[in-house]
């Protein structure tokens, strides 16, 4: 069955802060010069915002160039940060950490956002420039020229029963053609997977480190409220060679809401830990714990993000595409933060295909667009001066003393030298390779939820909203089936069961009676990624389910 | 027979999400909540095009009461292969107290203006679960009825319903112009792809006010509370059955 085929000038994978700031910035340009531009943006969740899930602390910088009278546009940055604190927690207590002028966590100018309603805000800015937004659309496929460059997207075939026949109401995907395609899949992208291997783009970068995020919205006492209070913590329930930390957010809309969440470096060794149940007893902490009594949990999600900074960027462009925002990985990780700069990608990609895309002569060796301008632009900017000044704070932790070495030479070089020691600290290699064997670990015996202020993790997904369709192959998808058991499972005691903040990855018994199999509940997947990544065979391919389907994230 | 069909999809909060009722108690929390089309108004959206594509039928409305929003609920019905969309805009309390008896009053309305041989609705909204609308609509209209519907055919100027009933399926023959309701096991609802959401964009949407039907929105109901169901209670397991009945008789049952 032929696939039906249209034409764009630029295509953009993902309605995230990168992709609608490029579509923005290019429709922007179309406007002043009064040029025809045709931007078509695919979405795989079925409303722009239902798959973002951040803290968040916005830092403005990307936005008041983009859309300088954004305040008067109704933009939803209502809490400007008012109270900024930092401590190391132990069991019972809090040590307070000043937050000294200088030091990356400085929050003042920031905002807190609910960064969903803010990409959602971003979407109808863009649409009222004229983007053509397609959510609940799935970019599964990377079309090619016959010469290799990358000739546009194409949308994922519905329709299809779980045993592969097509139902049916079986539909062919469609094909979405452009000069330039724009991938800002965000982190961890499945199509810049493909992309990386096609084109070698990985060859000069370490691997991308990540982290997991955890977060939950709660409305809380009144009386508890303070609006515009931003607290951040190191230190327990991890040890001190666990990279992590909490964030809990006072947001100002209203009611009185927080955000809160919980971040653990997937470079973690013990395959008995589980993000989730950390997350939960973190809250019980005498710190936070009053702040949430009497309140009620509204909203749940996880998402992966980036820590390789600067060290892990690959090649951002090649014949017929580039790479902005998380996908290629702009965040800075001291500041827990990377809306801005993926913003300014986005804008900066936008800026450097612009004149190509609309000269009269294709000026190009290949039948896509290389826009490699867009890649000494970003090189030249605030985005790459900010990142080369982080790169070696969290590197840094992998030393003896772990967390508390790591601050050390934060405090050190980045407070005294502002990232411009001679050296560039290297990550540790992939965090799928950092898993001890089980037997070489301790289990971690985890508190019971009180249904009050921790909780289960089943209760914790029916939160999220997600759901896909039932009838269709599972997403979640293994290279080698029996690699589950006789790998993760017997030398790492199955750790999908615990990094997946979803319930998707369950061991049980044969029906037969002998032995274990893997049961993947494809269902409650909520689009993390935190399987691709951490699985220590990485055995496991996310692979994009049929569109709409996924979380369904409100203002996260 | 003119040959158009009017059909109503109604926008709702999506089934997979948690409801949230508002700390007032004045009902549920509904913005940036991920809404879709009513899954029965996807199944009569899908009979009705299924009808134009067996050359029955000549043209399909698809018609829908609410805010701005409404207008991407009548997009997904013009993918699935409705002709042309009616958006009756109701808005803020209006639209807070919408319910049957306006929305009938509405399709009646519409009913007559565009000379409707007949109207497909789904049989219930999952968000109130009233299952009055199209009762009510074939009423004011003085139009027979063929609700819970697993099958439709359409014979000549009557309409063949085989109907979803307590005791099993009741075949009836009814005259047209007729409302019909969908039950779930009418048909399977087709994807709204991408080419025809980008051909929908050039299908016209009608824009209007119930005022412009002559239609009054005063409700007769008035939602007083909104509470979220209580909490189910840990139950107590018993090892015999003289347990079963010494708890049964503490707890007064017998």
């Amino acid at each position: 069955m032929e696939r039906f085929a249209d034409e764009a000038d630029v295509v953009i994978v993902g309605a995230g802060p990168a992709g609608l700031s490029a579509a923005i910035r290019l429709k922007q340009l179309a406007n002043e010069q009064e040029k025809e531009l045709r931007v078509c943006l695919v979405e795989k969740a079925s409303q722009i915002g239902a798959h973002t899930l951040s803290g968040a602390c916005l830092e403005p910088t990307a936005l008041n160039e983009l859309i300088p009278d954004w305040k008067e546009r109704g933009a939803p940055l209502n809490t400007p940060v008012t109270e900024d604190v930092f401590g190391i927690l132990t069991e019972k207590h809090r040590i307070p950490v000043p937050i000294l002028p200088g030091l990356p966590m400085v929050n003042h100018g920031n905002y807190i956002v609910r960064l969903g309603n803010f990409v959602r805000w971003l979407g109808e800015q863009a649409e009222e420039l004229g983007v053509e937004l397609y959510p609940g659309y799935a970019a599964s496929e990377v079309l090619f020229h016959e010469d290799g460059s990358v000739k546009g997207i194409a949308t994922n075939d519905v329709g299809i029963a779980k045993d592969g026949s097509p139902k049916d109401v079986f539909e062919r995907g469609m094909e979405l053609h452009a000069k330039v395609t724009l991938f800002g899949e965000g982190c961890h992208g499945h199509l810049a997977k493909q992309l990386y291997k096609q084109f070698n783009l990985r060859e000069n970068c370490e691997p991308q480190t990540y982290a997991i995020g955890l977060k939950e919205l709660w409305t809380i006492d009144e009386k508890k409220w303070r609006p515009g209070r931003v607290e951040h913590s190191v230190g327990w329930p991890l040890n001190r060679h666990t990279y992590g930390g909490s964030f809990l957010y006072h947001l100002n809309e209203g009611e009185p809401l927080v955000a809160l969440g919980f971040v653990v470096g997937l470079d973690y060794t013990n395959p008995y830990l589980s993000p989730f149940r950390e997350f939960q007893r973190w809250k019980h902490h005498p710190s936070v714990a009053p702040t949430l009594e009497g309140g009620h949990r509204i909203a749940y999600g996880a998402r992966a993000l980036n820590e390789g900074g600067i060290q892990s960027i690959p090649k951002l462009t090649f014949p017929g595409g580039l790479l902005i925002g998380c996908s290629p990985g702009l965040m800075n990780v001291p500041k827990i933060k990377g809306t801005h700069t993926a913003m300014k990608s986005g804008m900066l990609a936008a800026e450097a295909i612009f004149p190509k895309v609309i000269a009269e002569s294709l000026d190009s060796e290949t039948a896509g667009l290389h826009v490699t301008e867009y890649s000494d632009n970003l090189k030249n900017s605030w985005v790459w001066k900010e990142l080369y000044a982080v790169r070696n704070i969290r590197p840094s932790f992998h030393n003896y003393f772990g967390l508390y070495g790591g601050m050390v030479y934060t405090g050190v070089f980045y407070w005294i030298f502002r990232g411009k020691e001679p050296w560039t600290l290297k990550h540790c290699g992939l965090d799928a390779n950092q898993l001890k064997p089980a037997k070489d670990c301790t289990p971690i015996e985890y508190p019971k939820p009180d249904g009050k202020i921790s909780f289960d993790l089943l209760s914790s997904v029916a939160l999220s909203g997600t759901n896909h369709e039932g009838d269709q192959p599972p997403h979640l998808t293994l290279k080698d089936d029996s690699i589950p058991v006789n790998r993760n499972l017997a030398i790492y005691d199955g750790p999908e069961q615990r990094f997946c903040p979803a319930g998707v990855y369950e061991y049980v018994p044969m029906e037969t009676g002998d032995g274990m199999r893997l049961q993947i509940n494809a269902q409650n997947c909520v689009h993390c990624k935190t399987c691709d990544i951490k699985d220590p065979s990485q055995n496991i391919n996310w692979v994009v389910p049929e569109g709409g389907g996924g979380p369904a994230y409100n203002g996260m | 027979m003119s040959g158009r069909v009017l059909v109503g999809v109604k926008r709702v909060i999506d089934y997979a999400v948690k409801i949230r009722v508002k700390p007032d108690n004045s009902g549920i929390v509904t913005d940036g909540v991920k809404h879709s089309m009513n899954p029965f108004c996807e199944i009569a959206i899908e009979e009705a095009v299924k009808l134009k594509e067996k050359k029955l039928i000549k043209e399909v409305v698809a018609v829908s009461c609410g805010p701005q929003q409404s207008q991407e609920t009548i997009r997904t019905a013009l993918a699935m292969g409705a002709d042309r969309g009616i958006h009756v805009e109701v808005t803020g309390k209006d639209y807070e107290a919408l319910g049957p008896l306006q929305v009938s009053k509405i399709m009646a309305a519409l009913a007559k203006k565009e000379d409707a041989q007949l109207i497909i609705l789904g049989k219930q909204a999952i968000d109130d679960d009233c299952n009055q609308t199209g009762q009510m609509t074939a009423a004011l209209l003085d139009w027979p009825q063929g609700t819970f519907a697993s099958e439709v055919a359409l014979e000549g100027d009557k309409v063949k319903v085989v109907r979803e009933i307590d005791g099993g399926l009741e075949t009836i023959k009814i005259n047209t112009p007729a409302v019909v309701t969908a039950d779930l096991r009418l048909n399977t609802p087709r994807y709204a792809t991408l080419p025809n959401i980008m051909k929908a964009k050039k299908k016209k949407i009608a824009n209007m006010k119930p005022a412009d039907l002559g239609v009054d929105l005063t409700s007769r109901l008035e939602v007083l509370r909104v509470d979220e169901p209580p909490q189910r209670q840990a139950g107590v397991k018993v090892e015999t059955v003289d347990d079963l009945v010494a708890k049964l008789r503490e707890a007064g049952t017998i």
